[in-house]
């Protein structure tokens, strides 16, 4: 590992480690998602109540306001809901849901965008217009719709003792299916740029095949765009997992993400009771507005034109 | 017409023709009643490469020059006509394939900074041949061949972990040469290949290109627009005007005694470097339009010599005195001597 320490400087040196140690709200944003993921992944130990455990819930404790108004305890530092979960511990558990389903659905979306992207681009001919014209259907509808249609078709496909289990899985099919469009479109258009280049023709001379072309020449050249798209439709799938959970058709009141935590909340805003909804509420436009602010540093990073 | 395939060339084409549809979308087409537009860029063609020669063709730009490489290593699949290599007909096969017959052929590109992957290291870049053919069984045999490679070109072994940005436009044109040479081709199709090139370097390129040639016997076909460049390279010389050769012969008899009004008003073109030198004529006029040609010899609206026959008959190419063969009516009907010999006064 001699060369170990020479690595680390040059990328300590680099042009986007450096456009991000001078630019402050990309640090303070990348420390609050840090803080936020390192939340979510310890949760079971950081958390003060396992909010799923109902030998732990204490009914006495129910609806206490956070600890700092009067009438709180120490205990509960946020406060708790009508049943006595911790609304802190809540929370750290609800992150847990979203950012999996946000991550998760952001991979299905970005593998299946790039790789329609990559077919239709390189291909071309019917395939292309076939794959494109799917694209433009979907994108002529608001994400939520598309999501929500998506979300119910597949519930009512499965049987309803199944649909608290496979919530999760409906969340992440519904979002991901969703937004496949925007990385399809943005790799069809590199993707048609590339293969028109020289190199591509050298690579068919040699004897390499269609796949591997795709594979190993284009892949690598065009994905640079993805990434910043990645980091954006993060934070749009928190939310859009979030919308979903509030209508109802998302995750089960027994497994809350922040978006079924703030439709809980949402009952009993009106008794005075406003803390179950407000947290949640803010803990997610924070982590929403950190993702965004990241991605649109990171895109400015990796465009030369604004460098 | 038979092909007649001499022992002594390794590649015959015979009445080759490719043509574009660059009509508009049928829709499009449909609604506004517009015809179908069709881009002839290469017209009907016919050469022979001689065995470790070099057969250049030139030509202006959109000559179709660059289209005949295409066709020849399968990046286009020809409208017409055939192909054989060494005899066998390699008229639609794909690139690359049959690889037992393509790695005996292989291309150098115009663009040095396209032809490469700006992602890959140089070592893959040119071992990628060496893994699809099968000439390397592992990896480090890999990484030996590209080494070697590299110093045969004049490159530093070390390079092979270099990426291609790292390389000034020369180097990586040795970097492309080194690529083609994985093969052990016998034919190198070179596709302007230092017309990217600064001058200085050029003849560096040119030069390397030569000495490989005489190593490892190789014939090439050179296109390039650059008269001094061909007259450096070739042997046998095609000069191609809007898709059709209209001269073709040995380079001596093309630059020395050009028997079409194009080839001479072509090299017209090209700077003397006397002091007071004759006053040069450029060639008058623009070319044509390859998707609705001139009727007849397609040169006649740019030629002093055309007349009713140029405009309304297409010409043959005929054999002249020195060796070489013209499609010119005037030459045919011995109305070109005594221009020429205007011309030179």
């Amino acid at each position: 590992m001699s060369n170990f320490m020479p690595m680390l400087y040059a990328f300590w040196d680099s042009d986007i480690t450096y456009s991000f140690r001078k630019s402050r709200v990309a640090v303070i944003s990348a420390l609050v998602l840090l803080a936020i993921f390192l939340t979510a992944i310890f949760a079971p130990s950081l958390a003060p109540q396992d909010p799923f455990n109902i030998a732990e819930l204490d009914l006495f404790d129910s609806e206490l306001p956070p600890a700092w108004v009067e009438g709180g305890s120490a205990a509960y530092l946020l406060g708790t809901d009508t049943q006595a979960r911790d609304v802190l511990s809540s929370i750290m558990y609800g992150m847990r849901i979203s950012l999996l389903v946000g991550f998760a659905s952001v991979i299905l979306a970005a593998v299946m965008g790039v790789a329609l992207g990559l077919l239709g681009g390189f291909l071309g001919g019917i395939v292309d217009a076939v794959l494109m014209r799917i694209a433009d259907v979907l994108l002529s509808f608001p994400p939520i719709l598309v999501a929500l249609l998506i979300n119910g078709v597949l519930r009512s496909a499965l049987p309803s003792s199944a649909q608290a289990e496979s919530a999760l899985i409906v969340l992440i099919l519904s979002i991901g299916l969703t937004n496949w469009v925007q990385y399809a479109r943005t790799v069809r258009g590199s993707t048609m740029v590339e293969r028109r280049k020289e190199y591509i023709e050298a690579a068919r001379t040699l004897g390499t095949g269609k796949l591997a072309i795709m594979i190993k020449h284009i892949l690598p050249n065009v994905l640079g765009p993805v990434l910043v798209i990645a980091t954006i439709n993060l934070g749009m799938a928190v939310l859009t997992e979030a919308t979903l959970s509030f209508l109802g058709v998302g995750m089960p009141p027994t497994q809350p993400s922040l978006g079924t935590l703030i439709q809980i909340g949402n009952e009993f805003l009106f008794s005075g009771i406003w803390w179950v909804v407000v947290f949640p509420a803010a803990v997610l436009a924070i982590l929403v507005l950190a993702v965004n602010l990241l991605g649109d540093w990171l895109r400015d990073a990796l465009n030369p034109k604004l460098r | 017409m038979t092909p007649q395939i001499t022992p002594d060339d390794i590649l015959s084409v015979q009445n080759i023709s490719k043509r574009f549809d660059v009509s508009e979308p049928f829709l499009n087409r449909v609604l506004e009643r517009r015809p179908r537009r069709i881009l002839t860029a290469v017209n009907d063609i016919s050469f022979d490469v001689p065995r470790g020669k070099t057969f250049a063709v030139v030509g202006e730009s959109g000559c179709g020059k660059s289209t005949v490489a295409r066709l020849l290593m399968g990046l286009h699949t020809p409208s017409g006509g055939t192909i054989r290599f060494e005899g066998d007909d390699i008229t639609r096969m794909p690139p690359g394939k049959p690889a037992a017959l393509r790695r005996r052929m292989q291309m150098i590109f115009q663009d040095p900074y396209a032809s490469l992957n700006p992602r890959w290291r140089v070592r893959d870049i040119i071992g990628e041949p060496l893994k699809n053919f099968g000439i390397c069984k592992n990896n480090a045999e890999v990484t030996r061949e590209v080494e070697k490679l590299l110093s045969q070109v004049g490159l530093n072994p070390a390079d092979a972990k270099k990426f291609p940005h790292e390389f000034s436009g020369g180097q990586r044109q040795r970097l492309s040469i080194a690529r083609a040479l994985t093969t052990r081709p016998e034919l190198l199709i070179c596709d302007e290949p230092t017309s990217a090139l600064d001058v200085s370097v050029q003849s560096q390129i040119l030069n390397l290109m030569k000495d490989l040639q005489d190593e490892f016997n190789m014939s090439y076909i050179f296109i390039s627009h650059d008269l001094a460049v061909v007259w450096y390279m070739a042997d046998v010389l095609a000069v191609m005007y809007l898709g059709k050769i209209v001269e073709v012969g040995p380079k001596e008899e093309i630059f020395g005694n050009p028997q079409h009004p194009y080839t001479r008003l072509l090299m017209e073109t090209v700077p003397k470097l006397t002091v007071g030198g004759s006053e040069r004529v450029p060639v008058a006029g623009e070319v044509p339009n390859p998707i609705s040609p001139p009727s007849g010899c397609a040169f006649h609206p740019r030629c002093p010599m055309a007349n009713d026959t140029c405009r309304s008959v297409a010409p043959a190419l005929n054999l002249r005195e020195g060796g070489q063969k013209s499609a010119c009516h005037a030459a045919d009907e011995e109305r070109l001597k005594p221009w020429l010999r205007m011309a030179a006064e």
